[in-house]
Formats: structure tokens, sequence, C-alpha cells
């Protein structure tokens, strides 16, 4: 290649001992600070939400775990409203999973096994969402979901998070259904199965663990959502439209608590799924 | 298996079409009617009425300036973070698990998040205190100190965000074949020529849909803004948000929204065309 390269290859066996060991002390220690970068702050916020009204004022802090107890969580737990868009984001995640990996499911079970006229623009319209900021789209879906009914419920926020992890959920369903072999399937059939059944006795078993973590990927992503569920609700708000709404008014340390109740469940569902998010992610982002 | 029943791919994407063109399609075309119609004739006057806006210019100003800076830095660390990971065997798993943590994180509660650190009797401030920077509790984020509150606001959307393009390149890197790297390795391509004509254009595709997705929701923030800030660092969808459901004018919001889109989509079609994948040199 260039010379250049040949010229720093030659120093870099010239004292080749040395050299590996700090390569590997610099690639640690780059490794351990970048997961203090993503830690240190969870921690820190956990701290706040654990310390009560007067932890928020200790100064200079220290860092360190004192004086922290679970009282002041359960206080913000007892909150009017708190227990109750916790229930909110539960309900309209719930009805995201299901509705997504519904009309998900069959149309990435199309996408995998058949080729038909218009797949290519059933797959651009499904890429189009990704073009477009979806949650803003809930601004003129008030008029319409207030004629219908919907507005101020938690089924209208379930409709507008499935647009969001819909299309993913689409593309998701079509990669591992790629992933079953179509031998199996067709094996089923000769065996006497009828279409449906191969599929349910065939290939969903085995596509059952990536739809899963689908889903935990839709309920994650509603979970999460803010604008578009501070739009549309009033009464029955989620768990973060909650917290958007009383933030000015409430003290730091519920805001603290707030921001540790929304990161919790989040961070367990990952956690279930983790062996599944790079294969998630490679087929969706094609 | 297509010939005898060719409605069948048909009736499995129906469901999702039909939803889609509900709720994805039908508002569309309502958002952008209320934005350029008045009394259900068109009309400019709701752009005129954004534009004119005192928040307007500062608010695209704000997410353009912290589009331009969290983007390109999440893309640096997500790459560092990939080639990183690249290089060691053992613990390979926990340290990916913990870098995507954040990717189960909402922006309003990483806007806590960093609030609990940057709030005047915070963490930071206790820092720079004991290091004797600073005497007194330091206001990093009132109206008076904008570019602290600006730094603050991108530092908690570098924190949350760097992990969705992390995945999505360490995806991409996992698909490029050991033997280029061996093959250049042999030729004597050092490390940094490695990944700049090698690695880098190998994961184009990756890139791009990273790109492409975090620009757009870049241009999408709203919560982390208002947990750090309030309201006072405009941004666009805050505004929108604003106009909705303080003023009650659902048309100035479309307008809002409309010009968030267009932005989005001449981003997307910018990526498109400048990261132009050529499929013979994919692995």
């Amino acid at each position: 290649m260039n010379m250049q390269a040949i010229s720093s290859e030659a120093a870099a066996t010239a004292n080749p001992a040395s050299f590996v060991s700090s390569r590997r002390w610099l690639l640690w220690s780059g490794i351990a600070a970048l997961c203090a970068w993503v830690l240190v702050p969870i921690y820190l916020v956990a701290l706040g939400a654990l310390g009560g009204r007067q932890g928020v004022y200790i100064w200079p802090k220290t860092g360190l775990p004192t004086g922290i107890s679970l009282e002041p969580f359960i206080l913000f737990l007892q909150t009017e409203g708190v227990v109750r868009s916790f229930l909110n984001s539960l309900g309209a995640a719930g009805i995201t999973v299901a509705l997504s990996i519904l009309l998900g499911a069959p149309a990435g079970y199309a996408l995998a096994r058949y080729n038909f006229v218009g797949k290519d623009s059933y797959r651009l319209l499904v890429l189009l969402t990704r073009a477009f900021p979806l949650a803003i789209l809930a601004l003129p879906l008030t008029v319409s979901f207030i004629r219908l009914g919907l507005y101020d419920t938690i089924v209208g926020v379930g409709l507008i998070h499935t647009v969001l992890a819909l299309p993913f959920a689409a593309l998701v369903t079509q990669g591992i259904f790629l992933g079953v072999p179509k031998e199996l399937e067709e094996a089923a059939w000769v065996f006497g199965c009828t279409r449906i059944q191969a599929f349910f006795k065939v290939v969903a078993p085995l596509a059952l663990p990536g739809i899963v973590a689908t889903a935990v990927f839709a309920f994650v992503i509603s979970w999460n959502e803010v604008f578009a569920a501070s739009v549309l609700t009033v009464r029955n708000r989620t768990l973060t439209a909650y917290l958007l709404t009383v933030l000015s008014e409430s003290s730091m340390h519920y805001r603290f608590a707030g921001g540790l109740m929304l990161i919790l469940p989040s961070v367990v569902f990952i956690f279930a799924v983790r062996r599944y998010l790079f294969a998630i992610w490679g087929i969706s982002s094609k | 298996m297509t010939q005898n029943r060719p409605w069948i791919p048909y009736l499995l994407i129906l469901p999702s079409v039909v939803f889609l063109g509900l709720l994805f399609i039908v508002p569309l075309v309502q958002t952008i009617w209320l934005a350029v119609s008045e009394d259900g004739a068109p009309s400019l006057a709701n752009m005129q009425r954004m534009v004119t806006d005192i928040n307007f210019m500062q608010s695209v100003r704000n997410t353009f300036l912290l589009t331009i800076v969290v983007v390109p830095v999440q893309i640096a660390i997500a790459l560092a973070m990939g080639t990183m990971v690249a290089k060691i065997g053992r613990g390979r798993e926990t340290i990916l698990w913990i870098w995507t943590i954040p990717l189960g994180i909402s922006d309003l509660a990483a806007g806590l998040v960093w609030l609990s650190i940057l709030q005047n009797s915070g963490y930071f401030n206790s820092l720079l205190f004991s290091l004797g920077v600073i005497s007194r509790q330091a206001s990093w984020l009132s109206y008076q100190t904008p570019v602290a509150l600006f730094i603050a606001i991108a530092v908690a959307e570098i924190w949350r965000g760097t992990a969705i393009v992390m995945v999505i390149i360490v995806a991409g890197l996992n698909q490029v074949p050991k033997e280029f790297k061996e093959a250049a390795e042999i030729f004597g391509a050092g490390p940094w020529t490695r990944f700049w004509k090698i690695t880098l254009p190998l994961i184009r595709p990756a890139l791009q849909s990273a790109l492409i997705l975090r620009t757009v929701l870049a241009f999408e923030v709203f919560a982390v803004v208002y947990a750090l800030g309030g309201r006072n660092f405009p941004v666009l969808v805050g505004e929108a948000y604003n106009w909705q459901n303080q003023n009650q004018n659902y048309s100035v919001a479309a307008a809002y929204a409309v010009l968030i889109m267009v932005i989005s989509l001449a981003a997307t079609l910018v990526y498109l065309k400048a990261f132009k994948v050529d499929p013979e040199r994919l692995p």
C-alpha cells in the first residue's frame, strides 16, 4: 500500500511488547471511560431520587450513597396521578405491542415469503415513515380524535404509537421470517399440514424469540414517547405526559424520582433482549 | 407457491396498509392542509404568523445548531465504540449491553438525569467547587447562560442518542468480512489506513441509516430541552407544542410541523444522495 502505512507498521514492530501493552491499556481505559459515561449519570439520578427533599440541597455533594432510602421514592409513587399515569403508560404500550405485532408480523411474513406486484411500493411506504417526524402527526389527529371519541384515551395514544412501531415491526419480522428455512415449511405441507397449520406449528415457534424481542422494542418505543402522548391527552396522561406537564411545578427530587421511574423498566427490557439487539438493528437498518 | 393463490400476500399486508393510510398518510395530508389554509381556503397566513413570531428565528437557529453539533459527535463516539469493542474478546457482551442502556431511556428521562447533575446544587457544581474552580453555586441552565444551556442540552442528547447509532454501526461492522481486514494487513495497511479505506466505505449503508435516523430525531428534539431549560431554549417542536397546547392554535402548530417535515425530508434526501451505496461494492 502506501509508504506511510508501511513505515508506521515498521515503527510498531520496533518495540512490540511495550507497544502492545500500552495500546491494550489505552483501549481498556477508553472502554472504561465510556462505560462510566453511560452509568454514572444513571447512578446520580438514582441518588437524587432516593435522597429526598433534603438530599437536593446538600452542598457540596459527594456523590456517595449517604442519606438515601426508599421512602422518598415511595412518597413519589403515592402522589396523586403517578400510579394512574404509570398504568396508562402500560396500557398504551400494551396496545402498541399488540397492534404492531398483529399488523406488522403478517406484512413481514408476506415480504419474506412472497414476490408480488407492489412489494417495492410497500417497502417504500414503510421506509418513508422513517423520514418523517411521526410524533408530530399527533397535531392534526387531535381534531379527528375528538370527533371519534379517541381524544384523551389510552387507545388513541396506543394508535399513534403504533404508527411509530409498526414500520419497525414489519421490517424486523421480515428479517426474522427470512431466517426460518422455507424448506421446513414446505415439508410440513408435504406431510399434510394446511398453510395455516404449518405456520403455527413450524414457523411460529422458530420465529417466536425474535418476535418477542420486536414486541419489547415496540413497548419501549411507546413507553418513552413524550410528544404525541402529551398532545393527545388531558386527564388520562401517560407517565411521560404526566411528568412533562407537572415538571415546572414539581420539586427537584420529584423530578428525579420521575426520571428514575421512566428509566427502570426500559433498562430491564433492554437487558432482556440484549442478545437480539444487534441482529434486529442489522435487519432494520438495511 | 404463489401461483394458485396470488391474493395471499395482499391479504397479509392489507391491515398494515389500511392502518398506515389512516394514521400516517391522512394526518400527513391534514397537517399540510391545516398549515396552508385558513377557513377552508388556501392561505399563507399561518406560515406568516409562524415566521413573524418572536421565537421563530431563535428556534430555527437552536434546532439547527443542536443537530449540527450533536449528530457528528454521536457518529464519532459510536465509531470509537464499534472499533474498540471489535478488539476485545471476553467481556464484549457486557460492555455492549452497558453501552446500549440509553437506548431504552426517553429524552424526557435523559433531561431529568442531566438536570440532577447540572442543577445549582448538583454534582457538577459540587465537583467544580471541590476543585476550587467556583466559590459558590453557579447556574448553568438559566436564560442568562444560553451557551451553557446549549452545551448542557447537547451533552444530554449525546448521552442518550449515541446508543442507537452505536447499535446500527456495530451491526454494520459485524457484516464486514474478516478477510478484508486481513488482506489489508498483509499488504501493510496500518490501523488508520484500514479504518479510512476499508472499514468506513464498507459500513456506508449502516452509516447512512444511522445518519438519517439520528438527524430526523435531532430535529424532533423537545423533551430533553424542556426538562433542562424549560422555555428558556426555544426549539421547533417545542414551539409547535406551545402553539397547540397553550395557544390552542392548531394551524400555526401545523405550520411548524410542516417546516420540521420539510427539513427532515431534505436531510434524508441529502444523505441518500451523498451516500449513494453502490451494491457491487458491498461485502
